[in-house]
């Protein structure tokens, strides 16, 4: 385990902002705010209440182009994340939600159905590192 | 004044997302590396941002319209269906092999790295895919299916 208080506490504190945007979108907006439904609905031309969905993710992405990201380290190259992204863009399309959707929204609404996904989606992500890192495939 | 809280929304989450670290791939998956060193950094995260949220779901639970009068429209939930699971199911390999998921994908973009933009745009193309995909069973009598999150 690599576990120091610095890393965990910013880990927190970073989760209590993402749910002060969740609160505030919702509260706002008045819809959840999962990143994959947000980014299909785009992609439909339905661009939420007055443009709110273009102009949330606007708003994502401004403190890391002003900030830079940060530490990125990609355990795959182009052509692994090319298929990683089609997995993750089919699987939440079809499954209704991502990490933000089920995993803070869902959980936060007390949803069955957001359980049963993020089980899901824990589980074999887990098994898919474990297959990678420690199965001696790939 | 819907547009203020989108964006402030956006930048709540963005600059949550990298300070908590999630925006780094490696991070993500030495969470999901139970067998290795397990980095629990992620599961304080979402802890973090469900005790935060959870309030607000409570608070309009009661209501038909926001606080600024947009109609609010929360998914269904209770329906546990294949397609729920086989997508989920599928998400989490792409999550488990990469790392990224959809929300610091599109942090990442910022950078500009070859990297961001294969895996956003690859995303991008598995969601209208999904589109041409045959629905098992129709939904019956709610418009819930096009619910998306």
């Amino acid at each position: 385990m690599t576990i120091d208080a610095d890393t965990i506490l910013r880990a927190f504190a970073g989760g209590l902002m993402i749910g002060g945007a969740t609160a505030v979108f919702l509260l706002v907006v008045g819809r959840i705010a999962g990143i994959s439904g947000i980014v299909g609905s785009v992609l439909k031309g339905h661009m939420g209440p007055r443009g709110a969905f273009v102009v949330f993710l606007v708003g994502m992405l401004l403190p890391a182009l002003v900030l830079g990201t940060g530490p990125a380290e990609f355990s795959l190259g182009l052509p692994g994340l090319a298929l990683a992204g089609v997995l993750v863009g089919v699987g939440t399309q079809v499954g209704s939600g991502c990490t933000s959707g089920h995993g803070v929204c869902g959980l936060a609404n007390v949803s069955p159905r957001s359980l049963v996904a993020v089980l899901t989606f824990m589980v074999t992500a887990g098994i898919t590192v474990w297959v990678v890192r420690h199965g001696g495939v790939l | 004044m819907i547009l203020v809280g989108a964006l402030l929304a956006g930048l709540l989450f963005g600059g949550g997302l990298m300070l908590s670290g999630m925006t780094n791939p490696a991070t993500v998956l030495a969470f999901l590396d139970v067998a290795g060193a397990w980095n629990p950094a992620l599961a304080f995260t979402m802890a973090g941002a469900i005790l935060v949220a959870a309030p607000a779901f409570l608070l309009v639970r009661r209501r038909s319209r926001s606080v600024l009068g947009a109609e609010i429209r929360l998914p269904d939930r209770e329906r546990i269906d294949a397609p729920l699971v086989g997508g989920s199911a599928l998400f989490g390999i792409g999550w488990g092999l990469s790392g990224i998921c959809p929300g610091p994908g599109i942090v990442l973009l910022a950078s500009g790295s070859m990297q961001a933009l294969t895996f956003v745009g690859s995303v991008i193309v598995g969601t209208l895919i999904a589109r041409f995909l045959p629905r098992p069973r129709a939904a019956t009598g709610t418009a819930s299916a096009g619910v998306q999150r």
